[in-house]
């Protein structure tokens, strides 16, 4: 007979969801706020993004093929990711070399040390960017003017969190409407909330993540600026601090993008709410009691780091298990 | 609409290559090969020699205790060989070669076409008919359907449900069954109803066969029958015994040693029940049962009503021969059906169907290192971590599998299905479980030894 | 300088205050136990490959040290010498153990063995076998996937990709058995370990009739008994259509080899027999296959040459 045949256990049949459909699909998530970042801070935000790319692509086929050898994985794209996502988290007019220094951190350091993807204790972009921001903080914390007006009207000045934390301006002068729509002082990537949150809707209608993680986050955030709002004011700060603390600094990103990368967030439905609540705290705290305007990074990585407890101890609700309805 | 209470998946079901192909009958096979261990526990132990002439539906070999089941000639003809031959797997084992010699029937068996409804015999007289009959569950897991009847002391039936779920993709014949022998199926219900002492039966029948649930309902009402259909969410492993209980009584069962009777229920497939009706009205043992044999490469997708004992190829060859290239022939759906080697062996009781693959599907897709992306985690039915599993599988801390459950695995291949990676989950999950369930049984021997 | 000098002060004194509190704590909670483990163990391989039966390396160690007949521990990876001095060391009788070596009982190369499909599954050997029968028609021969691979800890164990049947490094061999056990279809034996790496051994484990091996592969054993007849020692007995020979009364005199038709019987690390020594025509069958046990035997240290000379490169 001229047929070859197969023998495999089963299942005979694979979902069609591999590695590098899924890290496409983030990618494609990420299109609607790099198009908005391009409008607001002009043709700089695709020269960093690229730079960025090129630079994690290469540094781990550059690692891949001389240090650890077997074959090459930068076509699963998860490169191609960090870099976004570490573009993302810089200044539009960042200089290119810092660039390419958060680059071979970011893959270099966070990833391919611990044996590539899968193995990396922490978020790769985020291990990039908080060095960046602890060895250029004034490169990494000076931010360009919005093209299309300002969260505040006739404000030129510091991003919402770092201007509010100096007593820059008065939360009740916020324009929220414009945090919502990406006119504010910040990272390339974290500024629209609006297009984060359509890419994050992608992300949920294909499957790529679920709710948890991000829901998680926000919302514990929002409880926890309400209850803060509460013991210091009320009043209308009641909700003008919550939705001010959703919409500022890396939240909606560091939320939807970052929490919810596979490889350093928990495996159970459990896990991901007890993780995202963690986040949301601890950002919450760094951002009103802390040294730093922002806190989205370091919270992320200090969870990602209790992730493996996490794991450890919160188990899925087993079948049977139960207490049986009779 | 009901479904199961944790995970699952949804493959696409392609059921429209054969589901709509009414079931023809096989033309006879020469020759036939009948596996003496074809149902879950002991082997039949046979009871003809080589040169003995044999009737359709003679008793061949006989159940070697109560966990085992009895087996009949399905055809006609002279016993050339009780040797041991290649199974599917290519694998030696002992089997019953039959001759044809035309198809002659043992004349106690009713074979008119007439639907005989009434029946007067008691629950021992019937569980000890299914039991001669040598019936089992005909989904697949070929669990002796007697043993399944006799509920053991403490224990109470409450529901019968009924599997005409058939999660598996590409299989239709149980649909076919639901839809062509409808009446029959109903009246084999009652009399399981009866053999086991219950009230309620609840078929199941996932929601992409509207027209088996429209067919069910309507015999139902016209002939009064005391059985109601449950449509269930399209979702697999929607047709796993414990995944059907819960979605139909809300009742989970228990991690194992535990049986779906702990809960209350009883669960048979349909094509069963079909069998339980012949059996019990019309004295016909289990000699043949309907196999689909589909594939997307295939000619003539098709649902056959076929002999035991015949070979695969022969069904193969009936719907225009394998594909070329590279293939896959699957004894079984594609999520839990196992692969075969020699297509030449026969179909066995528990044979719902013969799926092929071809081209690229036959193939596992490449495998890449684990994102850790919790995709098998949400898709696991039964709340396992499969890839927790496999890591202590690979490095064989059968102590600590146990403590994750893993003899509650139902090897549905939900987390493989799911793996954007492609790994292999499903086969150290399997390797891990059956390890553990040896170690299980070692302990509980070297137990009963001491006392 | 007051602060420093406080500073310096403070912490000295916690110093030594923590000192001195370690010190009765270690005191206390001391384990009194016999130094002579802690030699021992040095002495020991330090694998802890299991080889002995015990956990470890440790645990051999105090097993020698607390039992009194010592008879029944051995460690293989030490070896004999090893075993005297510790032994020596305890003033207790070495165990006297014939060294051993893992001998791969498989002979189906793929140009004796055709492959009638492709397994793309698990590469396990042991998720394989719970499959089906594996890539050949052979149901007991060598996988190829390489669990005996993974399981050796010394890098003595090898899946030549050319034959796909795994391969045993004889002088990185420690005889620890870890290799054994992981196989699943139980072909790798500890066989007796002859100087300079002799081995007569039957290179197949098929306990299928002769017709039904033959036709799966040209090199297993056909349980003819040719072997057994000639042997003079009583070293081959022949069960279930399997030969087998007793390594601890073979004496490497090598007449079955020439005997075996299919080849089955591997000489390594010897030139074989003369060709025929005895009656040349009497059986036609004879002269006819003993050349083609010859070059089976030939070709298996052929290929482990090759190898080696990859591994240098």
């Amino acid at each position: 007979m001229a047929n070859k045949f197969f023998v495999a256990a089963s299942p005979h049949v694979h979902s069609p969801q591999s590695t590098q459909s899924l890290m496409r699909d983030v990618l494609l998530a990420l299109l609607p706020a790099l198009a908005v970042s391009t409008v607001v801070y002009g043709i700089d935000v695709l020269r960093v993004t690229a730079i960025a790319v090129v630079s994690c692509v290469l540094i781990e086929y550059l690692i891949q093929r001389f240090l650890i050898g077997g074959a090459s994985t930068i076509q699963n794209l998860s490169a191609v990711l960090t870099g976004v996502l570490l573009a993302f988290n810089l200044p539009s007019d960042i200089p290119w070399w810092i660039i390419v220094i958060g680059s071979v951190v970011a893959i270099g350091v966070a990833k391919m040390t611990f044996g590539g993807l899968g193995h990396n204790p922490f978020n790769p972009a985020l291990v990039g960017r908080v060095f960046l921001l602890i060895a250029y903080p004034v490169q990494m914390t000076s931010f360009p003017q919005p093209s299309m007006g300002n969260y505040v009207d006739a404000f030129a000045g510091a991003t919402p969190l770092a201007a509010l934390k100096a007593r820059a301006v008065e939360l009740g002068d916020v324009n929220l409407l414009h945090m919502f729509t990406g006119a504010m002082p910040g990272s390339m990537g974290e500024i629209a909330a609006l297009a984060l949150l359509a890419g994050g809707i992608y992300m949920l209608w294909r499957r790529v993540i679920t709710w948890h993680i991000p829901v998680a986050v926000l919302g514990s955030m929002a409880v926890f600026a309400f209850i803060v709002a509460a013991f210091t004011g009320g009043g209308e700060l009641l909700y003008a601090m919550p939705a001010f603390h959703l919409l500022a600094g890396g939240a909606m990103l560091g939320a939807i993008f970052m929490a919810t990368d596979y490889v350093t967030s928990p495996m159970t439905p459990k896990g991901m709410i007890i993780y995202g609540v963690g986040i949301g705290v601890i950002t919450m705290i760094i951002r009103l009691w802390g040294a730093y305007p922002e806190g989205m990074s370091f919270a992320i990585l200090l969870m990602n780091s209790v992730t493996p407890l996490i794991n450890k101890y919160v188990k899925p609700r087993r079948f049977g298990l139960t207490s049986n309805k009779k | 609409m009901k479904t199961f209470p944790i995970g699952g998946v949804h493959p696409s079901d392609n059921k429209k290559w054969s589901n709509t192909k009414a079931i023809e009958v096989l033309e006879l096979p020469d020759v036939v090969n009948i596996p003496l261990g074809q149902h879950i526990g002991a082997p039949a132990t046979a009871k003809v020699a080589k040169g003995d002439k044999v009737l359709t539906g003679q008793l061949i070999a006989e159940a070697t205790g109560f966990m085992s089941a009895n087996i009949h000639s399905p055809i006609s003809g002279t016993v050339t060989a009780v040797d041991m031959q290649v199974n599917g797997q290519g694998l030696r084992q002992m089997m019953i070669t039959i001759k044809r010699e035309g198809d002659e029937w043992m004349p106690e068996i009713d074979r008119s076409a007439e639907i005989k409804r009434e029946c007067d015999l008691d629950s021992a007289a019937i569980i000890a008919k299914i039991k001669d009959a040598g019936i089992v569950g005909m989904g697949g897991a070929t669990f002796p359907t007697h043993v399944k009847l006799s509920i053991p002391n403490g224990c109470k039936a409450e529901y019968l449900i009924i599997n005409g779920v058939e999660c598996e993709p590409y299989l239709t014949s149980d649909h076919r069954t639901m839809l062509e022998r409808g009446k029959e199926l109903l009246v084999g219900v009652e009399i399981l109803k009866k053999a086991l002492g219950v009230e309620k039966a609840v078929i199941g029948v996932e929601n992409n066969k509207p027209d088996a649930i429209a067919n069910l309902n309507k015999i139902i009402k016209e002939e009064k029958f005391v059985v109601s259909v449950a449509p269930l969410k399209v979702q697999y492993p929607q047709g796993g015994e414990k995944q059907l209980i819960a979605a139909i009584t809300g009742r989970e069962v228990p991690p194992p040693p535990a049986l779906p009777i702990h809960v209350g229920a009883v669960v048979c497939n349909a094509s069963t029940a079909v069998a339980v009706y012949e059996a019990v009205q019309k004295n016909k043992p289990l000699i043949e049962r309907v196999v689909t044999i589909t594939g997307k490469e295939l000619k003539e997708p098709r649902n056959l009503l076929t002999r035991m004992g015949t070979p695969i190829s022969k069904l193969i060859e009936m719907a225009g021969g394998l594909p070329e290239g590279d293939v896959k022939v699957v004894n079984g759906g594609p999520m839990m059906g196992r692969p075969m080697v020699n297509i030449d062996s026969p179909v066995t009781k528990g044979c719902s169907g013969v799926t092929i693959y071809s081209g690229k599907e036959a193939q596992r897709v490449n495998v890449e290192s684990c994102i850790k992306c919790a995709k098998c985690v949400s898709a696991c039915p039964m709340g396992l971590e499969p890839y927790l599993i496999i890591r202590l599988t690979q490095k064989h801390m059968w102590e600590e599998l146990e403590a994750e459950y893993i003899t509650n695995c139902i090897e549905c291949g939900c987390c493989q299905y799911s793996c954007p990676a492609g790994l292999s989950l499903l086969d150290y999950v399997r390797l891990g479980k059956q390890t553990v369930m040896g170690i299980i049984r070692a302990r509980a021997a070297a137990d009963a030894a001491k006392k | 300088m007051t602060v420093l000098l406080f500073t310096i002060l403070t912490l000295s004194v916690l110093g030594i205050l923590s000192a001195i509190i370690l010190y009765f704590v270690a005191q206390k909670f001391k384990v009194e136990e016999d130094p002579r483990i802690d030699e021992l163990e040095k002495m020991l391989p330090g694998a802890n490959c299991g080889g002995c039966g015990l956990t470890g390396c440790r645990a051999m160690a105090e097993a020698m040290v607390k039992q009194d007949d010592i008879s029944a521990l051995y460690c293989p990876v030490a070896g004999a010498e090893c075993m005297k001095k510790m032994a020596a060391l305890l003033g207790k009788v070495a165990p006297e153990k014939e060294p051993t070596v893992a001998t791969v009982r498989c002979g189906g190369v793929c140009s004796k063995r055709p492959r009638t499909n492709t397994y793309n599954g698990a590469k396990s050997c042991a998720v394989a076998s719970t499959v089906y029968i594996g890539e050949t028609g052979c149901a007991y021969g060598c996988l190829g996937y390489g669990d005996c691979v993974e399981a050796c800890k010394f890098d003595a164990i090898k899946v030549n990709p050319e034959t796909g049947i795994a391969e045993v490094d004889p002088d990185k061999c420690t005889a620890c058995g870890a290799c054994v056990t992981a196989c699943p279809k139980k072909i790798i034996e500890l066989r007796k370990k002859w100087p300079k790496n002799r081995a007569v051994y039957v290179s197949c484990v098929s306990k299928d009739k002769g017709a039904v091996t033959m036709k799966a592969c040209k090199a297993g054993c056909i349980g003819c008994g040719k072997c057994a007849k000639v042997c003079a020692f009583d070293a081959i007995t022949v069960e279930n259509g399997l030969a087998y020979i007793d390594s601890n009364k073979c004496k490497l005199c090598r007449k079955c080899v020439n005997e075996c038709p299919t080849g089955a019987i591997v000489l390594k690390g010897m030139d074989p027999l003369p060709k025929e020594p005895k009656t040349p025509a009497a059986k036609p069958a004879t002269p006819a296959a003993a050349p083609a046990a010859k070059p089976a035997a030939e070709a298996k240290p052929a290929v482990e040459n090759k190898e080696n000379i990859n591994e240098q490169k």
